[in-house]
C-alpha cells in the first residue's frame, strides 16, 4: 500500500463514456489479487477534493503497468478523461481485499457475472483463473450496444455472453436472463455490478460458492472514516459491520447485507 | 536545542502541535500502515460512546467543492472495547492520546469520561458537544450555553485528565458557548467541528446523504474556523486546538495567528494519508523563513502583538 505519482501510458475511450487508463509505476509490484482497487486523486486542486475508488482491471507486472476502467460521469472522472499520455496521476493503493482466486481449483468451472462498470475487475480475475486451469464462463451486462466493452478480451479467455437492457446487442434483458436461458451453473461464481444485480445473483443459487464485489461511496478508502460500512446479513439492525473499503470490497455471498 | 515545535498545553506535553482530528483517523491502526505514528504530536481518537454504535445508514458522505459532507453518526465500538483494545494498542507509540467523549445524555458523557480518562495513554479528553449527525446529545449540548456549562462541570468532576471542549460552529455567537464552558471549568477548547450542510441529487431530487444533512469539513470551512478562533481566543483565557480545513504547514501558521496553540488535521488525511508527517516535517523551515524561533510565537499574532499567553510561558 503506497501513494505514488503514476505515469499515464494511455487513456482511451473504449465505449460510450467508458475509459481505459493504463498507468505505470512501482505500485504494480504490490498488486496481487484481482478485485482490489486504487484510490485516485484526479486533480491537485480542491474540486473534487476526495479520491475516486476505481477497481483494477489488469495487472501487467512484466511491463510495470496496470489498467483501470472508469465511466466518465461526474466532475472527477471528467477531469480524469482529459488526461494525456505522459501526465502523472496520484494513486493510493492497492486497497481492499479482492476476489479469492484460490477458492477455485484446476478443472473447476467459474462463472463471472459483471454489470456495466462492474465488469473491469473481472478481467484480471478471469486471466488469473484461466492461468491456473479454471474454466471461465463470463456473462456481461450493459445498457446498450454502445456501452459494451471488453467482449473480445473476455472471449479470448472463455465462453462469453453479453446482455443489453434494450436488446441492441446480445441477449435482451439482464445477466440473469442469460444464466436462466442457458441454464448456466458453476462450481463457483464471482460477480461485480449494480446492487440489484448482486441481489439477483445472490438469490439465484447459480453456484455453491459465490463472491460479490460491492460498491459504496468512500472517504478514506483504508478503513478509517467509516463512510462505507455495511451490516452483516445475520445482524441487519445490530452493531456488527464490515467496511466495504478495507474488509471488502469482495465478500462471500451471505456475509453482508446488500 | 529545544525544538521549535514542542508545545505544552494542559495535560499535554507535545513534541509538536500537529495531530489528526477525531473521526478522521479511527484509532490509528489504518494510518500506522503508512507512517510511524510516533511522529505525531498527539492523536484525537474516534468519538467513544458508552455502548457500541452502528451510526447512520449509507450514503454517509457527499462531496462539495473544496469539502465533504459526512453523516457517519458516531459509529464506534463502544467504551468497553475502546478501553480494552483500541487504547492499549496505541500504547506502543510514544504519543499522548486525546479521547473524544460522546453520548446522548449527560450520564453517557460522564460514564465515558470517568472510565476513559483512567487509560494510561489518555492525557486529555475532548468533550464532543458538537456532533451534528446524531438525533440526541451531540450538538444539542453545544448550542445551548447553559447545557454546555453544566455538562463541562459534570465531566470535569469525574475526569482524571484535563478536559477540552469541542465547539460547534453552528451557533449565532460562538464566544457565548466558549465563555460558558470556560465558566464550567474547561481546560481548553478544540474548534471547530463541522458545519451543517446538504447536497441534493439532481436525478432523484432527494438529499444525497441518508441522514439528509451532514457536517461540512475540508478547505471550504477554513475561513469560518479562522474567524471563530480569532473571536474566541480574544475572549477566553483557554488554549485552543484549532481545526477546520488544514491542508499544509502554511494553514497551520494561519491557525496559530488566529489564536490556536495547536492544530488538528481532519479531512485532508483522507486525501493524503501522509499529510500530518508532511506538515510536521515542513513546519520548522517555514517558521525559520517567517522569522520565528518557536511556533508558540505565532499564537494570536493576528490580534496581539508581543505578549505571551500565560500557558506558553514556563
Amino acid at each position: 500500500m503506497r501513494k505514488e505519482l503514476c505515469e499515464i501510458v494511455s487513456n482511451a475511450c473504449i465505449a460510450d463514456s467508458i475509459y481505459e487508463l493504463t498507468l505505470s509505476g512501482s505500485i504494480v509490484n504490490e498488486m496481487h489479487g484481482p478485485g482490489q482497487f486504487v484510490h485516485v486523486k484526479v486533480t491537485g486542486g480542491l474540486d473534487p477534493m476526495l479520491r475516486r475508488p476505481i477497481s483494477i482491471a489488469e495487472i501487467n507486472k512484466a511491463a510495470g503497468t496496470f489498467t483501470i476502467i472508469y465511466r466518465k460521469q461526474g466532475r472527477g472522472t471528467s477531469l480524469l478523461a482529459e488526461k494525456k499520455r505522459g501526465e502523472l496521476v496520484d494513486i493510493l493503493g492497492p486497497l481492499g481485499n479482492g476476489f479469492p482466486v484460490e477458492a477455485a481449483v484446476n478443472g473447476e468451472k467459474a462463472i463471472l457475472v459483471g454489470g456495466g462498470i462492474g465488469v473491469p475487475p473481472l478481467y484480471e480475475l478471469a486471466k488469473q483463473l484461466v492461468s491456473k486451469g479454471v474454466k471461465v464462463i463470463s456473462i456481461l451486462g450493459f445498457q446498450n450496444e454502445n456501452a459494451v466493452f471488453y467482449e473480445r478480451q473476455f472471449a479470448e479467455l472463455g465462453e462469453t455472453y453479453i446482455a443489453t437492457v434494450d436488446g441492441s446487442y446480445g441477449t435482451k434483458g439482464f445477466v440473469t436472463d442469460v444464466i436462466s436461458e442457458r441454464n448456466l451453473r458453476g462450481d463457483i461464481l464471482y460477480t461485480c455490478g449494480p446492487t440489484p444485480m448482486l441481489k439477483a445473483i445472490e438469490a439465484g443459487g447459480y453456484a455453491p460458492e459465490v463472491y460479490l464485489s460491492l460498491e459504496e461511496r468512500m472517504g478514506c478508502g483504508i478503513g478509517a472514516c467509516f463512510a462505507c460500512v455495511c451490516h452483516l446479513k445475520g445482524d441487519p439492525d445490530g452493531h456488527s459491520y464490515k467496511k466495504v473499503c478495507s474488509d471488502g470490497p469482495v465478500f462471500r455471498a451471505g456475509e453482508v447485507a446488500i | 536545542m529545544r525544538s521549535s515545535l514542542s508545545v505544552n498545553l494542559p495535560g499535554l506535553s507535545l513534541k509538536n502541535p500537529v495531530m489528526p482530528a477525531s473521526g478522521c483517523f479511527g484509532f490509528g491502526k489504518e494510518y500506522s500502515q503508512f507512517f510511524d505514528l510516533n511522529v505525531l504530536g498527539s492523536i484525537m481518537v474516534k468519538a467513544t460512546t458508552p455502548e457500541p454504535r452502528f451510526g447512520n445508514p449509507t450514503p454517509r458522505v457527499a462531496e462539495t467543492p473544496g469539502g465533504m459532507l459526512n453523516a457517519i453518526g458516531l459509529q464506534n465500538p463502544g467504551l468497553e472495547k475502546v478501553v480494552s483494545e483500541e487504547l492499549p494498542w496505541l500504547e506502543r507509540f510514544d504519543v499522548p492520546i486525546i479521547a473524544n467523549v460522546a453520548g446522548s445524555t449527560e450520564e453517557d458523557y460522564v460514564r465515558v469520561a470517568e472510565r476513559i480518562s483512567k487509560a494510561p495513554n489518555v492525557h486529555a479528553l475532548e468533550l464532543n458537544i458538537s456532533c451534528p449527525n446524531v438525533k440526541t446529545g451531540g450538538i444539542a449540548f453545544g448550542t445551548d450555553p447553559e447545557m454546555a456549562k453544566e455538562l463541562t462541570k459534570k465531566v470535569k468532576a469525574v475526569s482524571e485528565v484535563p478536559v477540552y471542549v469541542k465547539l460547534s460552529p453552528n451557533v449565532t455567537d460562538i464566544t457565548r458557548i466558549a465563555k460558558a464552558v470556560e465558566a464550567g471549568g474547561a481546560d481548553g477548547l478544540t474548534m471547530i467541528n463541522t458545519l451543517v450542510g446538504m447536497r441534493i441529487d439532481l436525478h432523484s431530487a432527494t438529499p444525497i446523504l441518508s441522514n439528509k444533512t451532514g457536517g461540512l469539513s475540508g478547505a471550504a470551512v477554513k475561513p469560518v474556523a479562522l474567524r471563530m478562533i480569532y473571536e474566541v481566543s480574544q475572549q477566553v483565557d483557554l488554549p485552543i486546538i484549532g481545526m477546520g480545513g488544514i491542508q499544509n504547514a502554511e494553514d497551520v501558521i494561519e491557525f496559530f495567528y488566529a489564536g490556536a496553540s495547536a492544530v488538528a488535521v481532519g479531512t485532508q488525511n483522507f486525501v493524503d494519508p501522509f499529510v500530518c508527517p508532511t506538515i510536521i516535517e515542513e513546519l520548522p523551515a517555514l517558521l525559520e523563513q517567517l522569522g520565528y524561533n518557536h511556533i508558540s510565537e505565532c499564537t494570536g499574532r493576528s490580534w496581539k502583538k508581543h505578549e505571551q499567553l500565560a500557558y506558553h510561558r514556563a
